[in-house]
């Protein structure tokens, strides 16, 4: 009698200690990545003064409460911070992705006078680069220093986005171009109209960097904003956990009651500026995974 | 009939133009609506990355505001030698290679062990999970993460009161020179080696499973395996990624730097990056500081070089 199809293959002893250990070796790396993050989340939900009398690790919330969430949300500078994030990144996926696609799509042309220029000039800019001054007085003789534009336009295009989606055009078949243009189609409707929908994937992709550099940016709008209602959420973020942390360095006694409340605020403004990237990337895994494999080969 | 062919008579530089601009224009007719597509890159690429590349020439004057880039009086080298004999010079050059090694140690293999490891993982559930999560540090933004540094290292945190249940004594650890290198390098690894491994685990599905089958039938265990199969498959996409790297070894991460520095750390934590935002913005000493950073870029730009060089020499594989 032939014993069919599910071969289970018997594995040798020593097989089978490494896969346990394997197994553990993993659960202990998904212990420390996810700790900090949960230490967070346990933070920002407890009670501000029994976390006060706190040390040491948070495995569960000291009395559930919500206070520090509702101080986030009614702390004015949140909205402004908030708000400028939010166009920080919708301008800079909306326009940083228009530009990518179409410089990506002008690298696929076939005998395009400037095609080889086009590369060298963008892919120079990823090896040498002129420098942290040079850029500040190239935005100031712009007059953009303390404009919203400061911080959206020297990052609106990412060179390694443009490659990546270049790749990806370029095993677009010809035929689908070439029945286009038979048809009497040129070159835009063949970008927005062909191409964009077949690339969805690469464009979840870029979209996602550039969404997730955006909303993480704090250096350039530091150094290029003085008007607090120019802010974004990092910055905000960075005040409330650089700037309050100067009392450590001086002391560790805690001053009144107002201390405490600080700790579990931080930690719900952490939470809440970390959401909306927490919640969209593993959706989009599958994507960004091609994409990055797509980086490797660069042709 | 015989095809008048179109020699050309005038070999001058004129002649070329002339050709050109009328290659130009066939090329316009046909491409006309990518000219206009990549008007705003040219722009972009023009203002944003050439133009600060050209300004870097006040690393060779004595830039004032007032008088302007080409109203600035020369300086030669001035700036540059005056940073060689600074008492920062070694400092910062000593952090940065120091810093830049201790990544390069730590945080190369990292993401390379997650990938073999992720490999040998039979259940695809498990595999996927271990993944996404893997993932998430390196979507968070440097503030937070410098945040819950700040916090568990304090002397109330997490990392002091288990030493205390050891029974060890807490310290303040971000102000303690000797812990920086470790604290930052520690941190980079743990953010970023869930995604570096995405590439490593993209090359490991590129190797003929054939190989793997003939090595089991002439009876290589698992570590023979590895050694002999997965370690050279993977090898190209080490060695490009480790070139890449040590063309970005003087870069070293300096927004985090910045976000995690203070005083009492400045031996152990300034770099020259930071050093170049520390004199150029803070001290508006701009001349300097973009001589400073001139001088972070050609290195950065010459190791690059060498070490693509010495790649292709001794293995074959470069990036160009």
């Amino acid at each position: 009698m032939n014993k069919t199809a599910k071969n289970r293959i018997r594995l040798p002893l020593p097989q089978k200690i490494f896969n346990v250990f394997n197994i553990l070796f993993l659960l202990m790396i998904v212990v420390i990545t996810l700790y900090p993050f949960w230490h967070a989340l346990m933070v920002s939900i407890s009670s501000p003064s029994r976390y006060m009398k706190h040390n040491g690790a948070m495995l569960t919330p000291l009395d559930i409460d919500f206070a520090s969430y509702s101080a986030v949300f009614t702390n004015p500078n949140m909205g402004y911070g908030f708000f400028n994030s939010f166009v920080n990144v919708a301008v800079g996926v909306i326009v940083g992705l228009l530009l990518t696609i179409m410089a990506a799509y002008a690298l696929t042309r076939k005998n395009f006078y400037f095609k080889r220029p086009l590369m060298f000039l963008m892919v120079l800019t990823m090896f040498i680069s002129g420098g942290l001054i040079p850029m500040y007085l190239t935005v100031d003789s712009l007059n953009l220093i303390n404009t919203r534009w400061s911080v959206i336009l020297p990052m609106l295009i990412n060179t390694y986005n443009v490659v990546v989606t270049r790749v990806f055009f370029s095993s677009i078949p010809d035929s689908l171009e070439e029945s286009a243009r038979l048809d009497g189609a040129n070159d835009l409707v063949i970008l927005f109209k062909i191409f964009v929908p077949i690339s969805m994937p690469i464009i979840a992709v870029v979209t996602l960097f550039i969404a997730v550099d955006r909303w993480n940016a704090w250096f350039y709008p530091m150094i290029f904003l003085n008007k607090r209602s120019l802010f974004p959420v990092s910055l905000i973020l960075r005040e409330i956990l650089i700037a309050n942390d100067t009392s450590a360095m001086t002391a560790n006694v805690s001053v009144g009651d107002k201390e405490p409340i600080a700790e579990t605020i931080k930690y719900a403004t952490m939470i809440v500026s970390i959401l909306p990237v927490v919640a969209i990337y593993p959706f989009l895994q599958k994507y960004f995974i091609q994409g990055m494999m797509l980086g490797a080969v660069k042709e | 009939m015989v095809g008048r062919e179109k020699t050309v008579k005038n070999r001058g530089i004129t002649s070329w133009l002339f050709r050109q601009g009328n290659m130009i224009k066939k090329d316009y007719k046909r491409y006309k609506f990518v000219y206009f597509m990549i008007i705003p890159v040219v722009a972009f690429y023009i203002l944003f990355h050439y133009v600060p590349l050209g300004g870097a020439i006040i690393a060779f004057k004595n830039f004032s505001p007032k008088l302007g880039i080409w109203g600035s009086e020369w300086a030669g080298l001035k700036h540059f030698t005056d940073f060689f004999s600074s008492f920062y010079f070694e400092r910062t050059l000593v952090n940065t290679l120091v810093i830049s090694f201790m990544d390069l140690l730590f945080g190369f293999p990292a993401p390379i062990i997650l990938a073999l490891m992720l490999n040998e993982v039979r259940s695809r559930h498990f595999k996927k999970a271990v993944q996404t999560i893997s993932y998430l540090p390196h979507f968070i933004s440097v503030v937070v993460i410098c945040g819950l540094l700040r916090d568990f290292f304090s002397i109330n945190g997490l990392v002091n009161s288990i030493i205390q249940a050891f029974g060890g004594t807490p310290s303040q650890f971000l102000n303690e020179p000797g812990a920086f290198k470790p604290i930052f390098v520690g941190s980079n690894v743990w953010q970023s080696f869930g995604w570096g491994s995405i590439i490593y685990l993209a090359s490991l599905t590129s190797i003929d499973p054939q190989l793997y089958e003939a090595a089991t039938i002439d009876g290589a265990g698992r570590w023979k395996q590895t050694l002999n199969i997965t370690v050279p498959g993977i090898l190209p996409t080490m060695i490009t990624l480790l070139i890449l790297r040590i063309g970005s070894v003087m870069s070293v991460g300096f927004e985090k730097i910045i976000l995690l520095y203070n005083p009492l750390t400045y031996e152990a934590a300034e770099v020259i990056s930071t050093y170049v935002y520390k004199k150029g913005l803070i001290d508006m000493n701009y001349s300097f500081s973009t001589a400073v950073g001139l001088f972070n870029s050609i290195i950065n730009c010459a190791l690059l070089i060498i070490a693509n060089f010495v790649s292709r020499k001794v293995n074959g594989t470069s990036i160009w």
